[in-house]
């Protein structure tokens, strides 16, 4: 929102202040102010009102004519000038030499062969409007060789504060309400509002005006009619165009003015055409055409204004083309009005079309103000055209009023919330000049908020803080640290673990943390020949290939290895991040946080790749829990999974997830002869595994013994069975020294190192359990290699 | 007799001399001095001398022996004194400016910062917390005194899920779960509640390369008796005088966040220019970090907090946007990209 300070100096006096101090004391206490700030007019000098007293047409020029002007300094001075409007008799903005305008210093200039001793203006080379049609048209009471700075505010600063920290201030969308917020800063009195007393017009006849609908809080309005005046005075104009408005009409120019000067959206409707006010909502949905010119549907849930049952108004957004002000409009009813704000923020959406009246409507405007504001724009409007009649009585039906808000607190609460002494002097003189009213008895203040802040926005007592702290200044604020009593904060194991495995996979395994999104990504995956799992999915996405959220992260770290064949032979990605598992018995998402890791080799082939894998989780499971890891062989049930060698990961009975070997479609996919192995846990399950303390034994004085078996076995699980089963703590270590191949099948050797605590053991009792573990696997078909 | 000790002494000097290695002066040794060597093979000769004779034979023979085996054991020296002499020439002058190639694993640049920030947490006594990812609209919204109708609700900021829970929009979603979790030990040991967490957020909006629907921020929470705007200043001050390893110059601005009153748009002297304007600032000399505020009175009784009894702050932190600042990471995309070309270089956990 553009805002000027010639208006709010209006309504406060701020003569003799630093104006750039002053905004920049708005923008730390109230709300932010754009870096930008114009200071216009200042750049434009010498510019005087002059009479037109010769018009000759130029010999060689249908368009240039050859004027004689009279710039107040007793002679006629030669002017070139091709605006189509230049008549003798008229007064204009002129530029004498000398004069600047921006950039521009007048100088005589030859123009097709004669010289021009300064320039007529049009408003837009002035800066005041965009309106290049033809020189100034001035009126022609005003004395010739007047500095046109004197007349007109052409100099003015304007500002511009962002939208979007004015959303929580209802009262701040308008001049009057930032004059308020400059009156406090600067501890200058705020002006009244000049207004018409409305009670003259009670005994005439009211406006046919009825609420039919809760959505709409207060309507008010009243009839006016014999309005001679088509054009707003050029201060009007200004203002306007400064704040970034152009000026269309006396009429559209008020309620824009008042809408910027009160912050109260207003409408006139040619009273011919809306003769019976209604606003309600109709059951069925049908189409209406705006003021604008376009047509919108209008459902079931979109406040109208109507005439009886013909819709005229998109309550609160935009007038109808139909009921619009026109030529011949003669009486005229003015609407000042309050809607529901949550309600019209809704049509908006619905209409995609946010006017400036619907932006405010949004905030929850004031409905006290409805009132007051047609006091406003009549006082404005028979200023300006004195022969205006007001023909009906003030028509208000006031459906819902805010509750009053009453407030009482201590001064001790204050001391408490901002940790610093300020004076119950200050707290009472920064809360009236807010508006508020409020006294204090014993270090108790009681406060009514004023209607304007409390519509949504001042409502207990934590809101009075901000309105004492923000005024009296962050920056002026004695900082100090808490006084909190100690204590030893207790590391969290999960997020612990959590840094470990990183620190593990990336130190000690050279793997690279990536992270991806949370949803699938349909096309991607559909690439690579992965299936869409089915699960839950976003209710809203804009992108249907980000519609369903990932059950695993597998698939979403396959297509991120993807994306990187071409970065180095052999490689490894890991990320910790949430999947969902379905939902639960109350509908709600099962969310697990896990570990995914996928290996990438071109150097390497799968059994290696994959035993490297395998590795990698014995070592977390090792260093981060003193855990022996088991696997157990799985079936394969997603698109990804080779059907060979998924297994599940174990450790002390609970299973955390499973590695695998990606299928060959998808492998061949990502690359082609590349081997690609993956795993995934669950990061918490892992985390609540109980570390295993460190068990100190005390190494033994005496010689120890080691056996070398070799047993023909595909594998080598129940060869360590085998072991385990003889339950003999005599048994310190078991190794695997190596595996052959031969005709006999494939054979693994075994080295069982054996020793005692209290002395030397014989051969004879070392073989006696070597032979316990002979016997027992010779009797599951694992015969010893002879 | 002893013409033959001088001209066996001779030839052994002679074909030592011309001994090329180890093996050769083996052969040479054993020639002469073995059991049945040549200089044993002199005493052989010996039975018809006399005794005078004999002895006197014999002790140049004995002579001959030690002469002999001090020879070879020089010939052996020199010959290992040549071999290391050639094993040290045979070294070559390896290389040692070829570019190094440390295959280094790497973090996410979100961990790092993350990390960066809650170490410097930690000393100040604060938890690490961490949250899910899909909230309910009572952790989003709801509990954070967001009204019904609020535009933050909106669909087209927020991720629903087909069973009415969604994609948390705001790391503010744990602080109801995190006043209820500590509340306990606040009411009971007066042990203040001061938690950061850190998290994954997202928002339903296009990307580009300031813009991503999946992104980090870091919110903190201090509750306790007495907790004031003062501190709030304060601890924001030292903490990010401590995240900037510099003294930092702040500056509150009103700001509007329904979980907070008063709130605050907290900004930084500018990084790059001090404060005197530049263009990273917009030449206002200052950098919008960090909303901030005392925690609304509605957020804490939805927490079971008396607000009556108990104060206290909430600040947020943009990690994606510290992470971008940190390493002049320009498009954010580029993070969550699986890209290992931007995102294999983060190898540092400072």
């Amino acid at each position: 929102m553009l805002l000027s300070m010639n208006w709010i100096s209006d309504f406060v006096d701020l003569s003799g202040l630093d104006k750039l101090k002053l905004i920049n004391q708005f923008s730390l206490s109230t709300a932010e102010v754009e870096n930008e700030i114009f200071f216009k007019g200042s750049d434009i000098s010498g510019i005087v009102v002059a009479q037109i007293m010769e018009v000759n047409d130029h010999p060689d020029s249908k368009k240039l004519h050859l004027l004689k002007v009279d710039a107040g300094d007793n002679k006629l001075t030669d002017v070139v000038c091709g605006a189509p409007n230049v008549r003798v008799g008229m007064k204009t903005a002129f530029a004498k030499v000398g004069a600047k305008i921006g950039e521009i210093e007048i100088a005589p200039r030859a123009l097709a062969g004669y010289t021009s001793f300064g320039m007529c203006c049009s408003e837009k080379e002035l800066g005041m409007s965009d309106d290049n049609s033809g020189i100034m048209d001035l009126p022609l009471d005003l004395p010739n060789g007047k500095d046109l700075k004197e007349i007109y505010e052409i100099e003015d600063i304007i500002f511009e504060v962002d939208n979007k920290s004015l959303t929580n201030r209802p009262d701040l969308w308008g001049h009057y309400g930032i004059a308020r917020e400059f009156a406090a800063l600067s501890g200058r009195p705020l002006k009244e509002i000049p207004t018409v007393d409305l009670t003259k017009f009670e005994s005439l006849p009211k406006v046919d005006m009825k609420i039919e609908d809760p959505l709409c809080l207060r309507y008010s309005c009243i009839q006016v009619e014999n309005i001679t005046k088509n054009v707003s005075p050029q201060n009007m104009k200004i203002r306007l165009f400064y704040c970034g408005m152009r000026s269309i009409n006396l009429l559209a120019d008020l309620t824009n003015y008042l809408m910027l000067e009160m912050g109260q959206p207003m409408h006139a409707f040619d009273s011919r055409t809306v003769e019976k006010i209604r606003i309600k909502r109709f059951e069925d949905k049908f189409s209406f055409t705006t003021l604008d010119g376009v047509e919108r549907d209008i459902d079931e849930n979109t406040l109208m204004i109507c005439n009886d049952n013909t819709p005229v108004a998109i309550a609160g957004i935009m007038g109808g083309l139909d009921s619009e002000i026109k030529e011949d409009t003669t009486r005229l009813t003015l609407e000042s009005a309050t809607f529901d704000s949550v309600s019209v923020r809704k049509s908006t959406v619905r209409l995609g079309h946010r006017t400036d009246a619907s932006q405010r409507y949004e905030k929850s405007l004031d409905p006290e103000m409805t009132v007051p504001a047609i006091g406003r724009f009549l006082n404005l409007l028979l200023e300006i055209d004195p022969s205006v009649k007001v023909v009906s009585a003030l028509t208000d039906e006031y459906a819902k009023k805010y509750d009053t808000v009453n407030l009482t607190f201590d001064k001790a609460f204050v001391d408490k919330y901002t940790g610093i002494e300020i004076s119950k002097e200050t707290i009472l003189k920064t809360l009236i000049s807010l508006g508020f009213k409020a006294e204090c008895e014993n270090d108790t203040f009681s406060v009514t908020v004023p209607s304007f802040r409390a519509t949504k926005d001042v409502t207990m007592k934590a809101d009075i803080i901000e309105e004492i702290t923000r005024i009296y200044g962050y920056d002026n604020f004695d900082v100090n640290t808490a006084m909190a009593p100690l204590y030893p904060v207790r590391a969290d194991i999960e997020k612990q673990n959590e840094d470990n495995i990183k620190d593990i996979l990336v130190k000690k395994y050279s793997l690279h943390e990536l992270h991806s999104y949370v949803w699938t990504y349909n096309d991607e995956y559909k690439a690579l020949g992965i299936e869409v799992e089915d699960n839950i999915r976003l209710l809203n996405a804009t992108n249907p290939n980000i519609e369903t959220i990932r059950k695993s992260i597998i698939p979403t770290q396959l297509c991120q290895v993807k994306v990187n064949t071409g970065y180095a032979p052999e490689f490894g990605v890991f990320e910790i991040g949430r999947v969902v598992e379905g939902l639960d018995e109350n509908n709600l998402c099962i969310e697990k946080k896990k570990l995914a890791v996928t290996l990438f080799s071109k150097e390497k082939d799968v059994p290696a790749l994959y035993l490297h894998l395998r590795d990698i989780i014995a070592t977390l499971c090792d260093d981060l829990k003193h855990k022996t890891v088991t696997f157990k062989t799985e079936e394969a049930t997603h698109s990804y999974e080779h059907i060979k060698n998924l297994n599940g990961i174990y450790v002390d009975g609970v299973r955390l997830g499973c590695m695998g070997i990606v299928h060959p479609t998808v492998s061949k996919k990502i690359d082609k002869k590349a081997s690609i192995v993956f795993m995934e846990m669950d990061v918490k399950e892992f985390a609540e595994l109980k570390n295993e303390s460190i068990a100190y034994t005390e190494p033994s004085r005496f010689p120890e013994m080691e056996i070398d078996l070799t047993f023909i076995s595909e594998k080598y699980e129940p060869i360590g069975e085998a072991i385990k089963n003889q339950n003999c703590d005599l048994i310190k270590k078991v190794t695997v020294t190596g595996t052959y191949e031969d005709e006999a099948g494939k054979s693994i050797t075994v080295r069982i190192l054996f020793s005692h605590n209290d002395r030397t053991l014989t051969r004879e009792e070392v073989m006696e359990i070597a032979n316990k573990i002979i016997e027992e696997l010779s009797k599951n078909n694992i015969p010893l290699k002879s | 007799m002893s013409q033959k000790v001088n001209e066996l002494k001779d030839t052994l000097v002679a074909r030592l001399s011309s001994a090329k290695d180890m093996t050769e002066v083996e052969t040479i040794r054993v020639e002469y001095l073995g059991k049945n060597g040549l200089i044993t093979g002199l005493l052989k000769g010996m039975k018809d001398l006399s005794i005078e004779e004999k002895k006197e034979f014999g002790g140049k023979v004995n002579e001959l022996k030690n002469e002999a085996g001090e020879l070879i054991l020089k010939k052996q020296e020199e010959l290992k004194a040549e071999e290391i002499k050639k094993e040290l020439e045979k070294m070559p002058e390896i290389d040692v400016s070829i570019p190094l190639d440390l295959k280094r694993g790497s973090y996410h640049p979100i961990t790092l910062v993350q990390r960066e920030l809650e170490k410097i947490f930690k000393t100040m006594g604060f938890n690490v917390e961490d949250y899910s990812e899909v909230v309910t609209d009572y952790e989003c919204f709801e509990s954070l005194n967001i009204p019904k109708h609020h535009p933050a609700r909106d669909m087209q900021d927020t991720y629903y899920l087909t069973n009415g829970q969604l994609l948390k929009s705001q790391t503010s979603a744990a602080q109801n779960a995190i006043y209820k979790k500590y509340k306990e030990a606040l009411f009971n040991e007066g042990k203040p509640i001061k938690a950061i967490f850190p998290g994954r957020c997202f928002r339903n909006e296009a990307t580009d390369a300031c813009h991503e629907n999946t992104f980090f921020q870091m919110e903190g929470v201090m509750v306790d008796k007495d907790i004031s705007i003062s501190n709030l200043i304060f601890f924001m001050k030292k903490m990010l005088s401590e995240v900037f390893k510099k003294d930092i110059k702040v500056r509150l601005r009103p700001g509007f966040f329904p979980f907070v009153e008063p709130g605050f748009e907290l900004d930084i002297s500018c990084l790059i220019c001090g404060g005197e304007g530049c263009p990273s600032c917009k030449h206002s000399g200052w950098l919008e970090l960090c909303p901030c505020g005392m925690i609304h009175p509605e957020v804490l009784k939805a927490g079971g907090i008396d607000p009556d009894e108990y104060t206290g702050f909430a600040f947020g932190l943009g990690l994606t946007r510290l992470a971008m600042m940190k390493y002049g990471v320009k498009d954010i995309r580029d993070l969550n990209s699986g890209s290992l070309k931007s995102l294999a270089q983060f190898t540092f956990d400072e």
